[in-house]
């Protein structure tokens, strides 16, 4: 006997969520309006003002009490430790890191243990993060066999496995010879090429920004020049082969001179920074603390306003976390002797946010270098909070005050710079196509 | 009882580490300076021995080999009292793992009283002070500081010229690679001296006047009517790494010779921290010139040392 149906506004799957009471901030059509979002089938079916309070019914109602839903971030720079490397982090380990601080979109790096340079271990990648992560993973493949910077990898087959872009991992491609073809045979492929900006050289010895803090500290420097001939080199073999560029993490004002240069002669190409590099600058190494050793290297004050700069105006597309797990014992160690790198999947976010809340920038560019700007770039659906685009979506209480504490962070890693700093902007809800992922539903607390 | 531990009693010195000469005011130098000059009558008296460290161990702890330094130490513990053993790290425990922070906390365990630690990364030594229980002094950390080194040369400076203010100090040679003279730009700009580098650019560190000092990059310049040349030693692979071309080069243009001497003061205290290069960047002529003061240097080392470790003393559990 059938049962006679509810009448309900219209109907809705069984699984359909709305977000009623939310303020809807979409950066790439510039909404910023109160109203509600409503998901069904893991995409956004609806949003606007008439959802604000009115939800279909039959549907799930999770009421944001007025806070911000964002699109989900997309982090296109990301170092897990699988495989090979898995006690600094795995691809699960990071994807919670990652829920925890509304990323939902993770762009892994190639440098893993062994190299991510054949078709098997991007679909190894693949597999884990679809077995294992909670949100979407991609991974970049290796521009280069082994990252040696000497032969192309195989660059077609690594893109038809899934491969999301080539990388050459945290190394410049030294021969301007092999850089031009890699270039060039990617561009048959429609593949984005992304390089790390140093000139090695150069950089020499050097494990700090070359400048007054490295002399009083008696450290070897390495002078902003290095990234500087490095992308300009680039950039003129991206202007000869017409390849797509994107310098993976720039960190100096001169750098973006040569990009806003580069796009004004309507190349190709793309930047990104890390948020680390818009929020501290050299002086924070104080007394050689090691978590604030990157690299690239944290700049001057100066370079640091520029880069922030350059997101306003455009010159800089992304920002990412250049999440990069080391133990303590890689960084327990003397400044020169210690480990590169910080994680921050976690603190991307509410870092980004303090430039917000700080009147450093608006709200909108800022959003857009973490959503609409890498997806555009990486040619992904997400980053939009649009009809039709996956419902990945970030709930933060932006009024929300906390203090980072690196005890209590999801990554297996501990090496963050921003322990113990003041914050400001808490994730309330995390979704992946419409899932909730984080609050966790398991108790495990950090991994 | 001897001066020493008189003044000892009287000189408040408020540090536990002795790691670099940033954090210390003029009249704490002073007052470690007049502590070295009665160390210095000890150290030539017959009977060397006193008690001030008596029932104290100290242990060298150098990462980095140096006779020199190390020796100096040794004696002047060993002139107070206490017991002293070396440890020669060098490659060895390095190359099988150990890590900087395993080494410390395993001396920590056998419980020293002070350990004195070279070692070749900056900001090494600072970071062992803070995982062991007892007092550090930092005997060179990689191009950083050479706190001793600096005391030294002042109180040399200070027994020839019974000042060190108001005194134009030439330091020559290598400043970028050198905890020597970041030591004694710090030191000597505190005591009121008049600083001057003397380097091929290559040399010489980033923004190197913003240290607090005048630039030159010829020796006839840098030297004029200075009271006091301090040469430093140049490493010779700085010759592989394009920092100059040759040794030979590097002296034409750089070396201490007489024809260059005669721009300073004629009085000019002609010093080096040793070990010297001669032919390189001092001629010999010049390192036994009666206006040199090298040997003097190596003396007064140990008694500033006595001195320092004397002012250490008041920290130690019991004092």
């Amino acid at each position: 006997m059938p049962s006679t149906p509810k009448k309900t506004l219209r109907a809705v799957p069984i699984d359909a969520t709305v977000l009623i009471n939310a303020r809807l901030v979409d950066p790439e059509t510039k909404r910023d309006e109160q109203g509600g979002l409503l998901i069904e089938n893991g995409m956004i079916a609806d949003l606007g003002p008439h959802l604000r309070r009115n939800a279909p019914e039959g549907a799930k109602v999770i009421d944001c009490r007025g806070h911000l839903v964002i699109p989900g971030l997309i982090d296109m720079q990301v170092f897990t430790g699988e495989p090979g490397l898995e006690h600094r982090e795995t691809l699960a380990s990071a994807s919670r890191a990652a829920a925890s601080g509304g990323v939902t979109t993770m762009i892994c790096m190639p440098t893993t243990d062994p190299v991510i340079d054949d078709m098997a271990l991007v679909d190894f990648v693949q597999r884990r993060a679809r077995d294992t992560a909670l949100v979407n993973v991609h991974t970049m493949a290796a521009l280069t066999k082994g990252l040696k910077g000497d032969e192309m990898s195989e660059i077609g087959l690594l893109v038809g496995a899934g491969a999301i872009a080539l990388s050459n991992g945290r190394r410049s491609v030294a021969n301007a010879g092999v850089m031009r073809r890699a270039l060039t045979y990617a561009r048959d492929f429609g593949a984005l090429v992304v390089s790390a900006t140093e000139d090695e050289p150069l950089a020499g010895a050097g494990v700090m920004n070359e400048g007054e803090v490295s002399a009083r500290l008696g450290l070897p420097g390495s002078p902003a020049t290095a990234e500087v001939i490095a992308l300009e080199r680039d950039l003129r073999l991206a202007e000869l082969t017409g390849g797509r560029y994107h310098a993976a993490q720039l960190s100096c004002g001169e750098a973006l001179g040569a990009i806003a240069a580069a796009k004004a002669r309507k190349l190709a190409v793309t930047c990104g920074v890390t948020v680390n590099h818009l929020t501290l600058n050299e002086n924070d190494i104080g007394s050689y603390r090691t978590y604030f050793k990157l690299r690239p290297p944290l700049r001057g004050e100066a370079d640091r306003k520029a880069m922030v700069a350059g997101i306003a105006d455009g010159t800089v597309d992304v920002i990412v976390s250049s999440h990069d797990p080391q133990g303590t014992d890689g960084k327990r160690r003397p400044f020169a002797e210690a480990a590169y790198g910080a994680i921050g999947l976690e603190t991307l976010l509410p870092a980004a946010l303090r430039l917000h809340l700080n009147g450093e920038i608006d709200l909108m560019p800022l959003l857009a270098a973490m959503t609409i700007n890498p997806a555009r770039i990486l040619g992904l659906p997400g980053g939009r909070l649009q009809k039709g685009a996956p419902a990945d979506i970030v709930v933060i209480d932006m009024e929300a005050p906390f203090m980072v504490d690196k005890t209590k962070m999801h990554s297996r890693s501990r090496n963050t710079p921003f322990d113990e700093a003041r914050m400001q902007g808490i994730v309330k809800y995390t979704m992946v196509a419409g899932k909730l992922v984080y609050p966790f539903k398991d108790d495990l607390g950090h991994a | 009882m001897t001066a020493l531990s008189k003044l000892a009693g009287n000189f408040s010195f408020p540090h536990r580490h002795l790691l670099t000469v940033e954090n210390l005011t003029g009249p704490q130098i002073t007052g470690l300076l007049d502590l070295a000059d009665d160390a210095a009558k000890i150290s030539r008296e017959v009977r060397k021995k006193r008690d001030r460290l008596a029932g104290r161990t100290l242990i060298n702890l150098f990462f980095e080999a140096s006779t020199r330094t190390q020796s100096s130490f040794e004696l002047a513990a060993k002139r107070l009292g206490a017991d002293v053993i070396n440890l020669a790290v060098s490659q060895s425990s390095v190359s099988k793992g150990e890590t900087l922070i395993d080494t410390a906390v395993t001396l920590n365990a056998m419980r020293p009283d002070i350990l004195v630690v070279r070692h070749h990364s900056a900001g090494a030594v600072e970071l062992l002070s803070q995982k062991v229980d007892c007092s550090v002094i930092n005997a060179g950390d990689g191009s950083h500081q050479h706190p001793t080194q600096a005391l030294l040369d002042a109180l040399t400076i200070r027994r020839n010229k019974g000042r060190i203010a108001g005194l134009t100090v030439a330091i020559c040679g290598d400043i970028l690679h050198s905890r020597v003279a970041r030591s004694n730009i710090g030191l000597l700009n505190t005591m009121g001296a008049r600083v001057r580098l003397v380097a091929p650019s290559t040399l010489l560190p980033f923004a190197a006047e913003r240290l607090g000092c005048e630039v030159f990059t010829t020796m006839q310049e840098g030297i004029a009517d200075a009271d006091i040349v301090m040469m430093l030693r140049l490493q010779e692979e700085r010759m592989n790494a394009s920092y100059v071309p040759s040794k030979r080069e590097y002296f034409h243009f750089f070396g201490l010779d007489q024809e260059k001497l005669r721009y300073a003061k004629p009085d000019a205290l002609i010093m080096h921290p040793g070990p010297m290069n001669r032919g390189v960047e001092i001629h010999s002529s010049v390192a036994d010139d009666p206006r040199s003061v090298i040997r003097e240097q190596v003396e007064m080392g140990v008694a500033v040392r006595m001195a320092v470790l004397s002012a250490l003393a008041q920290h130690l559990p019991n004092e």
